[in-house]
């Protein structure tokens, strides 16, 4: 392991970690409405990369954090304020297009990132990046031909993903804000500074927005508070509430 | 109701060396999506390593009346298969 | 099970033909699509497939229901990728029906407007986390029942979804099992909602084969057509027996009185399910029936735009291709 600061290096990787979990319960919530059946059964396999990605991030940041921690009490023994992902995640799934959107917004930003972490001076990391990258390079795919298809549909479906950019994009910024844990793992040689990430997601996500012909708005607010845990939305709180049900109402059970 | 979108037949290599074997059916808009479509549904469980996939309506297939002519003649034609010359077993594996 | 209401029809084929194609399966020879098949033949297949798959997709439900809510990461996935197969069995159902010449959108309307049945043991309700182990054990256990007969069934695309579908399946009672093992061997509460869960999905479980079949002329016809392999008492019995000692392995008690080993016949006696409500679940009456079809057509109302987009994208891909050409 790389000569850093342990709590930092707790935050990086459960910013990873989170991301995978929020977005992939997002997306199990989809199990058995979506659409067609093969979106059905597609959404089901994102969700799963994504669930299992998680549990090496976690399994990881749990190893650090010592006492005998799991992934699983990570996951489901933490409150809104310890939680480090990113907002856009956490948001309800709106319709199938903003479901999309978002994971291609997502997608976009894991497919440059990954392959930057399977360069990580932390052996660790470098291999939950490699094996989630394969992931990644599919669920980009796929996402990318659904906004193309959708945007570039019928004027319903335009309209619709268009509403869904809109909503959305006030979250994007929040990938490339850069804080001390960030500036850390890039002393480090641990991960990129996000910020850096930024040019090159913009060219990837300007080409596919424009295909699907979708404009971007030229609004650059970013909401913040998800990736630090400073202000989440009040949807986590719900979400939580949910996933952690059991662990919470029957603790110290076995499942 | 709105148009439902076409039907695809799934062509799967399983391993490599082997023939496509046909899998199953599936629905997608394009050929594109009836690819991505058949790794989601007919390979979840490491099933493949290459597909095919070909719109139903394209597939030209023999009439069951057929039967008769298309496959009986060969069936007469006994001497195609190995087992039809008897050789020696001093001669070894042939 | 699914086919627990099929009913055939009578025929005014050609007898000769009707003889040919009876001497074929009897023959073990699988009817493909492009032969020819007599219509009840036909009807009754594309009704027995069709309820086939609406089960699996409206079975996606209950289990869905506990996804998000699953105890561990791991719990989380295999349930995912469980309910994941469930709707993998579906497509290829309707795909097996799509070859006898009705549209899976065809199929689909029919489900959402009632006309078309599932199995009514997806209109009870999941309520506590082992009713996700039972689902699997007692559901699961039912469903493979019928449908490792149905691997051996005379039409070729239903006979090859089956064989596919048992190689799938045989995963999912087994994840089943093994959390019942969990609860059981748990804290009190939750060997409470094993009993519990169990309590509630037993006679459900022995309903699904279907009220018994002994007099039924159509069940005669399509056992000679191989499309019903045993009759559902047979069934019923053969689960019963297999299940009673798993049971008893968790350490819970079967909700039956009446339990009790009949060394004369080898089997168990037991209690029949109470067969009014049965009738009841299957008129609309049950739990959940208003839920899951409400689940189904919102799902798919919403889901238009979507499946009409993309369709239109492609065309017009399609159209500009052809004009650059």
């Amino acid at each position: 392991m790389a000569d850093v600061d342990k709590k930092m290096l707790t935050q990086f990787l459960l910013r990873m970690g989170d991301n995978t979990l929020i977005l992939g319960h997002r997306v199990s919530e989809w199990c058995g409405h979506a659409p067609v059946l093969e979106e059905d059964i597609a959404l089901a396999n994102t969700a799963l990369d994504l669930i299992g990605q998680t549990q090496f991030w976690l399994g990881y940041a749990a190893e650090i954090m010592g006492d005998s921690k799991t992934a699983d009490d990570v996951a489901f023994l933490r409150d809104v304020w310890d939680f480090r992902n990113l907002l856009l995640l956490e948001l309800p799934n709106g319709d199938f297009g903003q479901t999309l959107m978002r994971q291609f917004l997502f997608d976009s930003y894991q497919s440059i990132l990954l392959p930057r972490l399977m360069k990580s001076s932390d052996q660790h990391i470098a291999e939950i990046a490699e094996k989630s990258s394969k992931e990644v390079a599919y669920h980009v795919e796929r996402s990318a031909e659904t906004v193309v298809g959708l945007g570039d549909g019928t004027e319903e479906s335009h309209a619709r993903m268009q509403a869904a950019l809109d909503r959305l994009w006030p979250y994007v910024g929040e990938m490339f804000s850069s804080d001390e844990v960030d500036a850390a793992m890039a002393a480090a040689g641990i991960a990129p500074d996000p910020a850096t990430l930024r040019e090159e997601y913009d060219a990837l996500i300007g080409k596919v927005l424009a295909e699907a012909t979708l404009s971007i708005p030229d609004s650059d607010f970013t909401h913040k508070g998800g990736r630090n845990g400073a202000t989440h939305t009040e949807h986590l709180g719900h979400l939580l509430t949910q996933m952690q049900w059991l662990q919470r109402a029957y603790p110290g059970a076995t499942w | 109701m709105s148009k439902e979108w076409p039907l695809w037949e799934i062509f799967i290599r399983g391993q490599h060396g082997l023939s496509h074997r046909h899998v199953g059916s599936l629905h997608a808009p394009n050929a594109e999506m009836a690819i991505k479509n058949a790794r989601d549904v007919y390979t979840r469980r490491n099933e493949g390593v290459s597909i095919w996939v070909v719109e139903a309506n394209n597939i030209s297939a023999s009439s069951p009346s057929e039967k008769g002519p298309l496959y009986e003649p060969s069936e007469s034609k006994i001497y195609r298969h190995p087992t039809f010359f008897d050789i020696p077993d001093e001669v070894g594996h042939m | 099970m699914y086919a627990q209401m099929i009913k055939s029809e009578a025929s005014t084929e050609d007898p000769k033909q009707l003889k040919e194609f009876q001497a074929k399966i009897d023959d073990n020879i699988k009817v493909e699509p492009r032969d020819w098949m007599p219509e009840g033949y036909r009807k009754t297949l594309i009704r027995q497939i069709g309820q086939h798959a609406h089960s699996e997709i409206v079975g996606q439900l209950p289990e869905g229901n506990w996804i998000t809510r699953a105890p561990t990461l791991e719990r989380k996935m295999i349930l995912l990728a469980k309910v994941q197969d469930e709707a993998g069995h579906g497509l290829y159902l309707y795909a097996a029906a799509e070859t006898l010449g009705v549209s899976r959108d065809d199929l689909t309307e029919q489900l959402l407007s009632g006309k078309m049945k599932y199995s009514s043991i997806f209109n009870y309700p999941t309520l506590n986390w082992a009713d996700i182990g039972a689902v699997g054990w007692l559901v699961d256990g039912a469903a493979i029942m019928n449908q490792v007969p149905l691997q051996r069934t005379s039409y070729g695309p239903y006979s090859r979804a089956m064989i596919r579908i048992c190689k799938e399946e045989s995963f999912h009672q087994r994840q089943g099992y093994d959390i019942m093992m969990k609860m059981a061997q748990g804290t009190e509460t939750q060997k409470k909602m094993a009993q519990d869960a169990l309590n509630r999905l037993w006679y459900p479980s022995l309903m699904m084969f279907g009220p018994s079949d002994a007099e039924s002329v159509h069940s005669t016809q399509n056992m000679a057509w191989k499309i019903k392999m045993n009759t559902n008492d047979e069934l019923r019995q053969k689960f019963v027996d297999q299940t009673v000692p798993q049971a008893q392995y968790l350490g819970l008690t079967i909700p039956d009185e009446n339990l009790t080993w009949n060394e004369e016949k080898g089997g168990y006696d037991y209690s029949d399910p109470d067969w009014s409500e049965f009738f009841d679940v299957l008129k609309g009456n049950g739990p959940c029936n208003v839920d899951r079809l409400e689940a189904r057509n919102k799902a798919w109302d919403d889901g238009a735009w979507v499946r009409d987009g993309l369709m239109a994208h492609a065309e017009k891909k399609r159209a500009a291709k052809t004009a650059a050409e």
